[in-house]
């Protein structure tokens, strides 16, 4: 009796479609995983440039309450109000997580190498490729257009706490449309990292090229590989949230909202629903996203260190296996998210322990990539230098991470800016130098052109000061007892504190600033940078291995690379000191 | 005796298939701890006797994935299928139209969406499966046409697709399980 068999690649990659022929195929309902994954990156821009102006206003008010900033109140347009004060939080928090942290590092640069990665010609899917793009942008079109409805957006915070998220308008400003939108939003996210998360798992696990077992897979092929099957279950239990929540909020029902609520005088009609329910639901959503968020900044990092290290990463399938129980893990340890929300102390116990033994793999991951570059004649470029970053930054503040996780300590801390210092740290900055480094690194096999390393280190430098000077003095403050949320803190006891707010804030506009550099470089790099040779790193990759830069549509030419060897084959004795992975062609 | 049938080689499709069973496994146990997690504390939720014609749309459902394993089967021996795989189809769109049914019956007696939460979570769930269901019919449709079609390359796309509907059909039981023991 035969077995079902996976058949061989060269069968199965044949391309499903066709070279796009005209501008709408081509560049904007493109079926083309590269394309795909270039609108992906151009969305997250967008995003990041949006989520960052929100800071500086925040930062703004923070650091100057007392300044006038124009319209930007509505109510009082002398000075902002502290409800446009969480609605700029509030849209900040969701642009930054939802639109640039998952979709940069995950959905942009794995659609762009996924495929090519593994020896694929396309995702398995191009169509739910292309509808997973399209998706995504409506929820960001959906998102910003809560700007311009009459309440304006959201202000209950990224996560949408119920039940002032699930009221209504009569729970003031912010609470009509615009968290409707928000709603609708997240719910349209998460269907399209769906149909994302289930094209990575298809064509990791089916379309491999001869000679591509998991072993030999590139470090962040298996980051983005893990990150698509956390964010399959994560987004499959945000989008019956999203779905309970806007029912609360159109249809009259009563998930979320409890008995007797009285907003604005007004007894609330809802009856029996639970907050708690949100939170639960939220949170079990909401920290594996930190996962979705940062392990393919692992990947990335893994995969660009040894190129300028020149010698092998330490402990590859350690690596792997860390990254595998971080996943696995980041479903066990959502409560505590939760410690003061009144849950069983025993309950925090229960959430406290695995919160503190996942910081086992992550730390150990760490000491990998410092035992790698510990004795390396390093390659100083902009791509390694924010991997050092990264290293850095993550370090910093997954320490932190260690106080929190104890519900003790938490319960001081979690109303403070130390969990802002700490949460920026290790998932936003931690985040965005892996989407930098990966930037820089494959730059040139996206564009065909070089971007310009001088500026690149300038860039990072100003950076790196930078990030520190905003988020280090979050810890202090935090400790000294600043609230967080709080939109100004010039009548109470922290007034002492508001000299550090006007330094982050400050430090805030110079960092916001360096990226300026960042900016020129990446667009005056697309058109004007010097041709890209093959393989400026030297690394051994498949990406590398492409007739052109960037690949053609199919990727390899019409041919299927045959790989003979890991990615990690660097240092090696001969002529060059390292091993491409694609070893022929079948 | 006949030479044993070779199986359907493995196709992104059906790994693709798997992997949505997965994430819609997830959203329903999600919705399942969500109304546990909601009838527990309030004292609003209602009993209400469920329409009798969700039992016959239970049957209609059962016997239209049977049809599509007879189909499946049929085209691993190398017979005509998408007779089978249109009858299925068809006993899908039934039981769609038999949910509509349900919900116009409980909404005659006056048993809406907001009228309690008991009654939120059947339209909820009921409503979800069928979307879902939806989905099914238009795969089971790509597949009749894969059928008629290029009948030679189609046992994949068959075997996913069955694999899908087999699956809806299971999580209707299950959903029908929830409601009958909570509602």
């Amino acid at each position: 009796m035969t077995t079902p068999v996976r058949e061989t690649v060269a069968k199965l990659t044949e391309l499903k479609h066709q070279p796009p022929e005209g501008f709408w195929r081509r560049y904007v309902f493109s079926l083309d995983h590269k394309v795909i994954g270039r609108q992906y990156l151009d969305l997250a821009l967008v995003a990041v440039i949006t989520g960052m102006v929100l800071s500086w206003l925040m930062r703004l008010h923070l650091g100057y309450p007392n300044a006038s900033i124009g319209v930007l109140g509505p109510a009082n347009p002398s000075q902002m109000t502290p409800e446009y004060y969480l609605q700029l939080m509030t849209m900040h928090g969701t642009i930054m997580v939802f639109f640039v942290l998952t979709t940069a590092p995950f959905a942009g640069f794995g659609n762009f190498f996924l495929p090519i990665q593994v020896g694929a010609e396309d995702m398995a899917f191009p169509r739910f490729n292309m509808m997973s793009f399209w998706v995504t942008f409506l929820a960001f079109v959906t998102l910003v257009a809560s700007f311009f409805v009459p309440e304006g957006p959201a202000l209950s915070g990224w996560t949408a706490y119920a039940p002032l998220s699930a009221i209504g308008k009569e729970a003031g400003p912010g609470e009509g449309l615009g968290q409707t939108l928000w709603a609708i939003s997240i719910a349209l996210f998460c269907v399209g990292q769906l149909l994302g998360a289930l094209n990575f798992i298809a064509t990791t696990l089916d379309l491999r090229t001869k000679g591509m077992s998991l072993a030999r897979m590139p470090f962040s092929t298996w980051a983005w590989f893990t990150t698509s099957v956390i964010g399959l279950i994560a987004f499959s239990v945000l989008l019956p949230a999203c779905i309970l929540l806007i029912l609360d909020r159109v249809a009259g029902t009563s998930f979320f909202i409890p008995a007797g609520l009285v907003f604005n005088d007004q007894v609330q009609t809802h009856s029996g629903g639970s907050p708690l329910l949100w939170q639960h639901l939220f949170w079990f959503f909401g920290h594996p996203e930190v996962y979705i968020a940062i392990l393919p900044g692992f990947g990335i990092i893994s995969h660009i260190l040894p190129a300028f290290t020149r010698k092998p990463l330490l402990g590859p399938k350690v690596l792997i296996g860390c990254m595998i129980a971080i996943g696995f893990l980041s479903y066990t340890v959502w409560g505590h998210h939760m410690f003061l929300s009144g849950m069983n102390p025993f309950s925090a116990i229960l959430f406290s322990v695995p919160t503190l033994i996942i910081t086992i793999p992550a730390t150990i991951v760490t000491l990998l990539w410092i035992g790698s570059i510990y004795g390396a004649r390093l390659r100083i470029t902009a791509a390694s230098l924010f991997c050092l970053g990264f290293v850095s930054v993550f370090v910093s503040g997954g320490i932190s991470g260690f106080f929190l996780a104890q519900p003790s300590i938490d319960t001081y801390l979690h109303g403070t800016y130390f969990v802002v210092g700490h949460f920026h740290f290790v998932m936003g900055v931690a985040a965005m130098f892996g989407i930098f480094a990966g930037t820089y690194f494959w730059f040139p096999k996206m564009y065909g052109r070089m971007m310009n390393e001088t500026l690149g280190k300038w860039h990072f430098a100003l950076t790196f000061i930078g990030v520190y000077c905003i988020f280090m003095p979050m810890h202090y403050i935090g400790l000294a007892g600043n609230v967080r949320r709080y939109s100004s803190f010039t009548d109470d006891y922290l007034q002492p504190l508001l000299p550090v707010h006007k330094f982050m804030t400050i430090a805030a506009l110079f960092t916001g600033a360096a990226q300026l550099i960042f900016f020129y470089n990446l667009f005056r790099s697309r058109f004007k940078g010097p041709p890209a040779p093959p393989n400026p790193w030297e690394a051994t990759s498949l990406e590398w291995s492409t007739p052109a830069s960037p690949p053609p549509f199919d990727n390899f030419g019409g041919k299927h690379p045959v790989v003979t060897q890991g990615p990690n084959e660097y240092g090696t004795a001969g002529a060059k000191d390292y091993v491409m992975q694609a070893g022929g062609e079948a | 005796m006949t030479a044993p049938a070779a199986r359907a080689p493995w196709t992104p499709a059906r790994t693709g298939v798997w992997v949505g069973i997965a994430a819609i496994s997830m959203s329903f146990a999600a919705f399942t701890s969500a109304l546990i997690v909601r009838e527990g504390p309030g004292s609003d939720w209602q009993h209400f006797r469920l329409p009798p014609v969700l039992y016959a749309n239970t049957l209609v459902l059962l016997v239209s994935s049977a049809l599509l394993e007879i189909g499946r089967r049929r085209q691993r021996d190398g017979r005509e299928a998408s007779s089978w795989v249109a009858a299925s189809g068809i006993l899908g769109v039934a039981f769609i139209l038999g949910q509509i049914v349900a919900w116009r019956a409980l909404a005659a007696q006056g048993v809406f969406l907001a009228s309690s939460p008991s009654s939120a979570f059947f339209y909820v769930l009921t409503v979800i499966h069928a979307i879902h269901v939806t989905g099914g019919l238009a795969g089971l449709g790509y597949t009749y046409r894969r059928l008629v079609r290029t009948p030679g390359s189609a046992a994949g796309v068959l075997t996913a697709a069955a694999t899908y509907w087999h699956f809806m059909a299971a999580l209707w039981l299950y959903v029908l399980f929830v409601l009958v023991a909570r509602i």
